[in-house]
């Protein structure tokens, strides 16, 4: 590696040739604040249009002020980080900016959470000396995210998320001048549009432009109900990140606080997603071996591979963009609609609660979440299987205007039968989880041995893409996994070019898998908080009496009382889905 | 599935002009000068199968069709009227005939006539400073209008 000898702010700093000033200045301590820049570590993502110009700082020599974030660094260049004139120009940005924001701070649900909000502290600005024209969109309401572009600062992150991390292809900067915004084509509604709701351009958002569709007023109103029967499910990555809303460290385990906190609310029954994900093994991995079974048979009318389909933002994506295999995915719902379904059929029987009389709450790392559970096919004469979804952020909302001493909080369990589950179900919270934790289960129905190592850790990890054969007595059984729907068109380009073979696939939408989710806690482009999140998630599962979804006694027993067997005719009612063709054709008009 | 219609001329030029440019994404702004050049305008079915051909995104596609003025989602008129906003006409009172253009069409620069008759624009300059102000509809040059001038030339096209 070669280096150049530069000087910041007076120190002689080393730094890597062809590096950009902000890198260098931040690998020796020496913060300068950005606004549009947006990094992932380690998710090759990098968002650097150099247009806000709040990184601004003066390089000896220059006529004008430099980016940091779009000006490489070059033998014996002097730079000053903060001089007086760095100060200002900073300042006048800000203002700038600011000229044209809704000054609605008070009530915005950015608020405290903002990136421009913190900057205009930090740099002390008390006063916006500029008086301008104000930008006057319509906000967008879809079933899950909402855009108040009045509130954009153009720092253009949401767009290279949806089409770089994500290659969604929603959004774009459209028009010019004071009417540039980002928007979709035609600016139609996100409804209307190629959006995925993976809502990783919320994740990214550094002002409340963009926000997901707040439920918890609903969720009160619903618990203050003494007619309803308020059933919580929390899906495995929510206990991860949960914390970080309390000042806990990201990847500090909270399950019990949680579990407590969810009943001082007044949640009649706090159960556990993890439940309807051991649930999700037994119907998904029994489809797998039965997949793999008729094509070793020679059976033409299926074919291979199986694809998960515990994600809604993946399901989204795939239904416009996959519409040639929509055949391929597992027909498994999500843990979240296994869990709904489950709850108002086996459980209100069981407690003598009308469907009716019952509502559903998740608490879901999740914003897609959202849509999911208003899809058409999750619901019985109008009432949904899953009433609510919130997110990870909601909770914590909840939480704090029930003034709960979170921290101070001992640790309970969930309630029984629908809140155990083992170690194979918390892990669907991280990439490669569900396929790891179907692995163990379709392993030991397939050879009819007993793992004696549970732990797959040739499936673990934080790469974009990944691959690995798992011998099942003789048998390889090739697993592709993919993170981030970019990652995820990538591996499906190459298994619908036939350049690759897997028995099974899968995939989540969003990067690092549902701790990276876009409901949990905004990771402000700092990706080692979902990587602490990740290896809680491993942590809580090695943790865990029992680690295999087929050896959990209450989904036994749920079979047993009720369900019959795996993919049986009751599971194939309750339990699957069925996809629908959402892509654009072009169609010959007359 | 959502269908995206259009008649099947139109779906085979912009086929055609797209394979020209090698279905490039690159070639976007070629293409789509050459597909208003064929059409007249860019409507959205347009901006969908010109998308769909060289596989990239509609929004971006649409992104690139507002940034640059030159392109147009809105039909021409028949007619379509042109407004020099040059220097010399606008100090001869240009913007005044405008202001009578669309009043009598009722419709504001870039619209065009619900019957599709009149398109309304502006321009810089026409080469024929001497005639100021001057107006273009087609390609027929009117000099020196003032705002009473502007029913009769209007008539002229009914």
């Amino acid at each position: 590696m070669e280096f150049v000898n530069i000087k910041i702010d007076d120190k002689p700093v080393q730094a890597q040739k062809g590096q950009m000033i902000l890198k260098a200045a931040r690998a020796v301590g020496i913060e300068i604040p950005t606004l549009c820049y947006y990094e992932l570590n380690g998710q090759q993502l990098e968002n650097r249009p150099g247009g806000c110009r709040v990184c601004v700082v003066e390089v000896a020599g220059r006529k004008n002020l430099a980016p940091a974030c779009a000006t490489e660094v070059m033998e014996g260049m002097e730079i000053k980080t903060h001089s007086l004139r760095v100060v200002n120009a900073r300042r006048t940005v800000v203002e700038l900016l600011l000229s044209d924001h809704p000054a609605s701070c008070l009530i915005c649900s950015k608020s405290g959470k903002c990136e421009l909000q913190t900057l205009a502290q930090k740099l002390g600005i008390r006063d916006i000396p500029f008086k301008g024209e104000q930008s006057m969109y319509k906000k967008d309401d879809s079933p899950a995210i909402i855009r108040e572009m009045n509130k954009c600062i153009m720092c253009r992150r949401c767009e290279t998320v949806c089409n770089k991390l994500q290659t969604v292809g929603a959004l774009s900067a459209v028009n010019r001048g004071f009417m540039a915004v980002v928007a979709t084509a035609f600016e139609q509604d996100l409804a209307h549009s190629t959006c995925t709701m993976c809502g990783q351009c919320v994740q990214a958002c550094p002002v409340g432009a963009l926000s997901e569709v707040n439920q918890t007023r609903q969720v009160i109103q619903a618990i203050s109900n003494p007619a309803k029967t308020v059933v919580v499910q929390t899906a495995p990555a929510v206990r991860v990140a949960l914390g970080e809303e309390f000042g806990l460290e990201p990847g500090t385990i909270v399950t019990g606080q949680m579990a407590a906190a969810l009943r001082r609310i007044g949640f009649d029954y706090v159960f556990d997603t993890d439940f309807a994900a051991d649930l999700t093994i037994m119907e998904e991995g029994t489809e797998l071996l039965e997949r793999i079974s008729k094509v070793m048979a020679g059976d033409k009318s299926v074919r291979l591979p199986i694809l998960t389909s515990c994600c809604p933002g993946w399901v989204n994506f795939f239904e416009t963009n996959y519409t040639d295999m929509l055949d391929v995915p597992s027909t498994a719902k999500s843990p979240q609609q296994m869990f709904g379904a489950i709850a108002k059929s086996y459980w209100a029987e069981k407690i003598g609660v009308k469907r009716e009389d019952m509502v559903v709450v998740s608490v879901m790392p999740c914003v897609a979440k959202k849509f999911e559970c208003q899809r058409d096919e999750f619901k019985e004469n109008g009432n949904p299987d899953v009433d609510y979804s919130i997110t990870t952020r909601e909770l914590a909302e909840l939480i704090k205007q029930f003034n709960i001493d979170f921290n101070s909080l001992a640790e309970e369990d969930f309630d029984n039968p629908l809140g155990a589950s083992t170690g194979a179900a918390v892990i669907f919270g991280a990439t490669g989880g569900v396929i790891e934790a179907a692995t163990r289960t379709a392993y030991e129905v397939f050879t009819g041995k007993t793992l004696d190592k549970v732990d797959f850790t040739a499936l673990r990890g934080l790469e974009g893409v990944r691959s690995a054969t798992v011998d099942f007595n003789g048998t390889p059984i090739h697993i592709g996994i993919a993170h981030g729907l970019g990652n995820a068109r990538r591996l499906l380009d190459m298994v619908r070019n036939g350049e690759a073979n897997f028995h099974a696939i899968e995939v989540m939408a969003c990067p690092g898998g549902c701790v990276g989710g876009a409901g949990q806690p905004f990771h402000h482009g700092d990706f080692s908080k979902v990587e602490k999140r990740f290896e809680a998630i491993y942590r809580e599962d090695a943790g865990k009496p029992i680690r295999k979804s087929h050896e959990n006694p209450y989904i036994k027993q749920l079979y047993d009382e009720f369900l019959g067997k795996p993919c049986g005719e009751k599971s194939h009612h309750l339990l699957h889905t069925h996809y629908f063709d959402k892509s654009k054709q072009i169609e010959v008009e007359g | 599935m959502i269908k995206v219609k259009l008649a099947e001329d139109k779906i085979n030029k912009i086929k055609e002009i797209c394979a020209f440019f090698s279905n490039k994404p690159g070639e976007v702004i070629n293409v789509l000068h050459k597909v208003q050049g064929e059409l007249g305008y860019l409507p959205a079915e347009v901006q969908e199968v010109i998308a769909k051909e060289l596989n990239m995104s509609v929004a971006t596609v649409y992104g690139i069709v507002t940034f640059y003025s030159f392109f147009t989602m809105i039909p021409k008129g028949e007619h379509p009227i042109s407004i020099c906003m040059g220097t010399a006409c606008y100090v001869r009172g240009s913007e005044k005939i405008l202001d009578e253009f669309k009043r009598q069409l009722n419709i504001v620069v870039g619209e065009t006539t619900p019957d599709g008759k009149f398109s309304l624009n502006c321009l810089r300059c026409v080469g024929a400073c001497g005639l100021a102000p001057v107006v273009l509809i087609g390609e027929k040059v009117y000099g020196r209008i003032t705002t009473d001038k502007v029913k009769e030339i209007l008539a002229e096209y009914n």
